[in-house]
Parts: structure tokens; C-alpha cells; sequence
């Protein structure tokens, strides 16, 4: 006679619980705002009990077959109090009341379950998203193999400092445990294998515990560095029912604000600021909202200083006269002061690092420059390396950039004269008359090989152009020729890129970037790489079946180029030719027809076009589709690079 | 006299700058095989972030030869084992031949 397994009474509340019914009334307040709710019911097992107490219960001889209101409902509660719109997921059944509690008693509904295919895609939506929206959607996860799939993507979102919220499922109770797959499943640590490149993390023993703890995950993550939190929720704690003796507590949120830089040490940067002649401003992070871009223009007009935008955020107006990008390394070389705000890796920024057999490097800067930098980040964990070779600065001011601006403009108005007013004004026309040149150099080169096949990417990027510069658009992923020829001026029009550069981060966070698009009415833009969609395609199908409008542009050169190139210097390097730098490294034989897998996923496909003249009509019967509400894929064979 | 002694060191100094003889269409092939497209484009156009553009109108062949085998920058070295004189020849003849681009201001998607 087969065994079923038998839960103790006293354990379970069973019959308290099944006359009152279900009592938990919490209301989702449907935003991350201040708040205080309260349930009638609590998890049976007292808040704090450790979960191995229950081993000395006895034995039952009634078997538990249902709950009525199980501990996952007031997870739910939990979820919905933190104002998180979606839970991008794969299922697990270690999340299984979860997922349960979500669908229905949470009517799918703030948040709304949108299917994913691989947890790295799950990670990267959420990455997307965070980037677009400001604040995190839910990620669940299998305790084990799903988090290992997941963990690649939470690097990239750890390097990028974005808010990603996992909540993962594991079974800690062994005697819980069914035999075969839950025991493959399940992991003593789970936050282990990723607590390198993860804010916080924690594993909740009661409901109370999950409701701070949760409440502190989103505090966390959301404060300056923002990065990835994590929370384990035990399957017996989410399929527990819950009593009504004890009123269960979420926590209010409350307002998070950033930290900003010391007032004297920014009173000093303005100082340095205003007497410099050759400033420069790097931004790399440094704007986090639209309030933050507006903030640096103000900041680079007070002083009519250049600003270099690498690319971390939308920091700077790419056709605003001051953005000397093109012109970086050269104002560098000149500078007797540098500003660095969120600066990712501000020695490689300021020295030039040869990758010969010999490696190395030189300062590119000249004698005597200041460096000073501002940064929440200069908080870093030791093992993975991401924290990039120590730069020499000379003034190093903890806080986020951001929120430190405000001060830092008014210091530097506070130390401005008349004559130095002047002195800057004819500074900033000379910048000014720079960029246009630097404009028409640059329209030049776009100019070459403009008719060749495979097509260049500077075509490609201005067929783009040319088809979404007159609606509302969003750049959600890749970069490169639309960065130099189209008109970025809105902070949601472009969201910085992997962070960690692994690979498989574009498809995914372009799809999260558009989900968070979506409400806006925006058109998504992506420039699709063919080696990054080949890691998890599937993402395409979540695409087409929650209709998320998305124009997906491959930039499909065939190859994962970059280690092509790497394959190639060390052929060179070891003088056996470059013969052999395509083993391994290129995407053909067959060529993959991208359209054709986008078709099989319910999106439209267009292509593969390898003649420039059909990208133009290609992209704009796409673009009809995505205006429609759905996602698009135009294949493009482009030049390497 | 010293005429004619002008004219005949103008003449060995451009015998000495001037290209060697190479065939264009080897040269395209070659640009490929070696690899050189993937970092400057097939065309010669130049990648963003990986090399700078080449033709039209290259560098004087000396100095493009000078520099190949003995890059100075990221580019890695291609030793004569790996691309001959004469390789390289032909490359350059390649790249001499390539044709100058439309102005871009007669393209209205660059002007927009």
C-alpha cells in the first residue's frame, strides 16, 4: 500500500484553519509607497521558530489535503505591496504555491506573470526593465538550477548597478522533500552560488521574517549602488496555511534617498572646476533618471565644459554642442582636470593598454591633470574582478553623481565671476564649433561603403534612423553608428548596455526594456547581435505572446567577431597566420535566416537582407507591426563592425 | 647640370616611395583571407572601435608596410611569414583602387 505523506495537525492548524476559512484580507496598495497593512491570519509556524523544530512533532494519522489560505497568499500581499508590475519567470515547482497564489488569489494582476524560457532571460528582462522603469519588476526562480541559469545575467545586472529582485523557491526541509527531482532541486545555501555579485540576500523562516525581509530587499536594492537582491522562499513556508490567531505586519517602504557627496570635498570640485582650462567631464552612470541628464546639462553649460559620454546611461544630448564624445581620447590628452561621474573603469580611461605579447601601458593624460571622481560604487565585494585596476585620483568622493549634481552646480555658480563667465563663454564656442566639425567628419565617414554588401553598419544604423527619427523611439539595446548619427535627447532613449559583458544579455533586456515601454506608447528599438539571440532565442516567443512591441534589428555579421579578432591577434602573434581564426568563432555553414526563426516564434520576420536598398522598405513594413502592438524582426547582414 | 640632378633625385626618391606592383583583385581576396576586413570593414571602410579606415586614398605604402609589421598600436603584427611583400602588394593595390564614396551631404539619410 502506497504511503501518502501524512502532515501533524497541530503542525498544520489543519482544522482551525478549515472553519475559518480563509481570513487574510490584505489589500495590494499597488505602489512602492509608505504603507502599513495588516492581515488577520499568520503563518502557524511562530514567527522566527526555526524550521527544524517541527521534526518532533508527532506523527499524524489525518491526512492534509487542501489549505485554504497556504503562507504563499500573504507572500503575495507582500509582492503586491512593493508596487512590482510583472514577475518575469520559468516555472519551478519549488515556487509552485507561489506561482499559484499569484495567478489566481493575486488575480495575475500587479504583477502579471509573463512567461520566460530560460531564467536568463527572466534576469535580463528584469535588467531591461529596471533600466527603462526605475524601479525592479519580480523574478522567481528555481533554487538550484534555476539560479544557475540565472546567474550570468545577475552578474551582468551586478556590474551594470541595476535593481533586479530574485525570489527563488527551495525546499530546506528535508523530510518535506518528495523523492527524485525536489532533492536535485533543492540546496542548503542557495543565495551561495550568486552572493559574490548580489547586494543582499536572506532566508526567511516564518511570514514575518518574508515580509521585512522582502521590504529590506527592495530597500536595498533600490539604494544607490543599486544592484541585484535576493530571497529564498521556503516551499513549506509558501504552502503552510496560515491562521488568524496573530495579525501579520508588512512593513511600510518609506522614501530612499541616495547619498550624496561630502559638502566640502564638492566645494573643493567646484573650485577646481571653474579655475581648470582644459575640464573634462566622463560620464558613464552618472545619470540614473531623466532628472540626472537635465542635471549634467546644467552642470557641463555652468561651466562650458566638454562632457565625454560613455555610454553607462543616457547621460548627455547627443547633438548638444558640448558632447565632445567623438573627440574624447584628444580632450583627455589636454586636460588639466578630469571629473569622473560613475566612472566603470577610469584607468583604463585616462592610460592606453597595448595587447601585444608585452603588455603595456602609458598615461594618455599630461602631467600634473587632477582627477577627481564621484561614484556611489567605490564599494566593491573582492572576488570577482569587475572593479577594473585602481585608478590614481586624486579626489575621491563617495556618493551617487546624481543626486550629488545639485550641489555641485550651485557650488560652482557660487565660485563663478564675471571675467571667468566670459572666459567660459568663448570656451564653450570653441566646443561648440568643435562638435559641429566633428559632426561632419563624421557624416563623412558614414558615407563609405555605403552601398556595399554585406551591409555597413553605418548604413544600417541610418536606415534606422531615417525610419523612427520622427516617432517617439527607445533604443533598448546596441549602440555603435546610431550613437554618432542619430538624436539622442531623451533619458529613456537610450539604457546603457550588459554591464558584465556576458554575452546573451541584448535579446532579453531589450524585450524587458520594451515591456516597460509598452505603457508609454514608446517604439522600441534593438540592434540585435546574431551571436547574443543564439544563447536564448526563446525569448522571442515571450515576446509575441505577452505582445510586447519590439523592432528587433539584427546586426547579424555572422560571427562572434570580437573573438574572431582575438583568435586572429594570437594567430598573428605566434606567426602561423590567421587561417584557422574562424574555427569556432563564426555562425555559418549554414547561415542561420533569423526571420525565419522570429517567424517560428509568432513574430514577424523580415529577411535576410544583404542589399542596403531593400533595408529601407524592410524596416518600415516592421515598424507597422511593432506600431500595431507586436514584435519585429528585420534580419540584416551586415560588415563586421 | 644641376637641373638634370634635381630631376634625377625627384626621380629615385618617387622610385623609392612608390608602391610596388600589385594586382587589386588578389588584393581584395587577400584583404579578406588575412583577415584585415575583420577590424577595417571589407571595403577598406574602417570598423568603429576596432581599426581605422584605409581606402581610399591609404597612407604611403612604405609607411602602411612600415607599420603592419611593426604596429605601434593594438593592431596585431603580420610578420612576413604571414603576409608577404608581395601580399601586401596586392592589398595595397586593393586599397588604391577603391573608389571614393558619394559626398555625403548627396545622401539625404546622413542629412537628417
Amino acid at each position: 500500500m502506497a504511503k501518502l505523506r501524512k502532515h501533524s495537525v497541530d503542525r498544520r492548524n489543519f482544522l482551525r484553519s478549515a472553519a475559518a476559512g480563509t481570513a487574510a484580507i490584505v489589500a495590494g496598495t499597488g505602489g512602492a509607497q509608505a504603507q502599513q497593512v495588516q492581515t488577520q491570519a499568520q503563518a502557524t509556524r511562530p514567527a522566527g521558530a526555526p524550521l527544524l523544530a517541527r521534526e518532533t512533532d508527532p506523527p499524524s494519522t489525518v491526512e492534509v489535503l487542501t489549505a485554504d489560505r497556504p503562507g504563499s497568499d500573504f507572500m503575495v500581499d507582500v509582492i503586491k505591496s512593493l508596487g512590482f508590475e510583472y514577475i518575469c519567470a520559468n516555472p519551478g515547482s519549488s515556487f509552485r504555491a507561489l506561482h499559484e497564489s499569484i495567478v489566481t488569489y493575486g488575480g495575475n494582476s500587479k504583477p502579471e506573470f509573463i512567461t520566460c524560457c530560460h531564467e536568463e532571460s527572466s534576469i535580463a528582462m528584469a535588467h531591461g526593465y529596471a533600466k527603462v522603469e526605475g524601479k525592479p519588476l519580480l523574478v522567481m526562480a528555481h533554487g538550484t538550477v534555476g539560479l544557475q541559469h540565472a546567474s550570468m545575467a545577475i552578474y551582468n545586472a551586478y556590474c551594470d548597478r541595476a535593481p533586479v529582485y530574485v525570489i527563488v523557491g527551495n525546499s530546506i526541509d528535508a523530510a518535506a522533500r518528495r523523492p527524485g527531482v525536489e532533492w536535485a532541486h533543492s540546496v542548503q545555501d542557495a543565495a551561495a552560488m550568486v552572493r559574490d555579485y548580489i547586494k543582499w540576500d536572506d532566508l526567511p523562516v516564518s511570514l514575518t521574517h518574508f515580509a521585512e525581509s522582502a521590504v529590506r530587499a527592495y530597500k536595498i536594492a533600490m539604494t544607490p549602488p543599486m544592484m541585484p537582491v535576493l530571497l529564498v522562499a521556503d516551499g513549506d513556508l509558501q504552502e503552510s496555511p496560515v491562521s488568524e490567531k496573530t495579525k501579520l505586519h508588512i512593513p511600510k517602504l518609506g522614501q530612499l534617498a541616495p547619498s550624496q557627496g561630502d559638502v566640502s570635498a564638492v566645494a573643493e570640485v567646484a573650485k577646481l572646476l571653474v579655475a581648470a582650462e582644459n575640464p573634462v567631464i566622463l560620464a558613464d552612470r552618472a545619470a540614473r533618471t531623466a532628472a540626472g541628464m537635465k542635471l549634467l546639462v546644467e552642470l557641463a553649460e555652468t561651466l562650458q565644459a566638454p562632457v565625454i559620454d560613455q555610454g553607462g546611461r543616457m547621460n548627455f544630448p547627443s547633438r548638444h554642442p558640448l558632447n565632445q564624445t567623438e573627440a574624447g581620447r584628444g580632450l583627455i590628452a589636454n586636460a588639466d582636470l578630469i571629473l569622473g561621474l560613475e566612472v566603470s573603469d577610469f584607468w583604463g580611461t585616462v592610460n592606453n593598454f597595448k595587447d601585444q605579447q608585452e603588455k603595456s601601458w602609458r598615461p594618455i593624460t599630461k602631467s600634473g591633470v587632477k582627477l577627481v571622481s564621484i561614484t556611489a560604487s567605490d564599494v566593491y565585494k573582492s572576488n570577482y574582478q569587475e572593479f577594473q585596476r585602481y585608478p590614481e585620483v586624486d579626489l575621491a568622493i563617495s556618493g551617487d553623481s546624481e543626486a550629488t549634481l545639485p550641489s555641485l552646480i550651485e557650488a560652482c555658480k557660487r565660485q563663478l565671476t564675471g571675467d571667468r563667465k566670459r572666459v567660459l563663454e568663448d570656451r564653450g564656442k570653441k566646443l561648440a564649433a568643435a562638435h559641429e566639425a566633428a559632426k561632419e567628419r563624421t557624416r563623412t565617414e558614414a558615407a563609405y561603403a555605403w552601398d556595399a554588401s554585406p551591409i555597413s553598419t553605418a548604413r544600417m544604423a541610418a536606415e534606422i534612423w531615417g525610419q523612427v527619427k520622427d516617432k517617439d523611439w527607445s533604443l533598448v539595446s546596441g549602440g555603435g553608428w546610431s550613437h554618432r548619427l542619430w538624436n539622442f535627447d531623451k533619458y529613456y532613449q537610450f539604457i546603457g548596455g550588459s554591464g558584465g559583458a556576458g554575452v546573451g544579455y541584448g535579446a532579453p533586456a531589450s524585450v524587458g526594456a520594451a515591456l516597460a515601454n509598452k505603457k508609454y506608447g514608446r517604439l522600441s528599438v534593438s540592434i540585435q547581435n546574431d551571436g547574443d539571440l543564439m544563447y536564448a532565442p526563446g525569448v522571442l516567443w515571450t515576446a509575441a505572446h505577452h505582445h510586447i512591441p519590439l523592432l528587433a534589428v539584427m546586426h547579424n555579421n555572422r560571427a562572434y567577431h570580437q573573438e574572431v579578432m582575438h583568435i586572429q591577434r594570437m594567430g598573428n602573434r605566434h606567426q602561423r597566420g590567421v587561417t584557422n581564426a574562424g574555427v569556432g568563432t563564426t555562425l555559418l555553414d549554414p547561415n542561420i535566416d533569423f526571420a525565419t526563426i522570429a517567424r517560428g516564434m509568432g513574430v514577424h520576420g523580415e529577411g535576410p537582407i544583404s542589399d542596403p536598398k531593400d533595408l529601407g522598405p524592410a524596416l518600415k513594413r516592421a515598424i507597422e507591426v511593432v506600431q500595431k502592438g507586436e514584435p519585429a524582426l528585420v534580419d540584416v547582414v551586415t560588415q563586421p563592425r | 647640370m644641376r637641373v638634370l640632378l634635381l630631376v634625377g633625385m625627384a626621380w629615385t626618391l618617387a622610385a623609392q616611395t612608390a608602391p610596388p606592383a600589385g594586382n587589386a583583385q588578389k588584393g581584395r581576396q587577400l584583404f579578406q583571407s588575412d583577415g584585415c576586413y575583420q577590424c577595417h570593414g571589407r571595403e577598406a571602410q574602417g570598423g568603429l572601435g576596432t581599426g581605422p579606415r584605409l581606402a581610399p586614398r591609404p597612407i604611403p605604402f612604405a609607411q602602411l608596410s612600415k607599420y603592419v609589421r611593426q604596429p605601434t598600436g593594438q593592431m596585431p603584427p603580420y610578420t612576413g611569414k604571414i603576409v608577404s611583400d608581395q601580399d601586401l602588394a596586392d592589398i595595397y593595390a586593393f586599397l588604391q583602387a577603391q573608389p571614393q564614396p558619394p559626398p555625403a551631404k548627396s545622401i539625404p539619410l546622413l542629412n537628417n
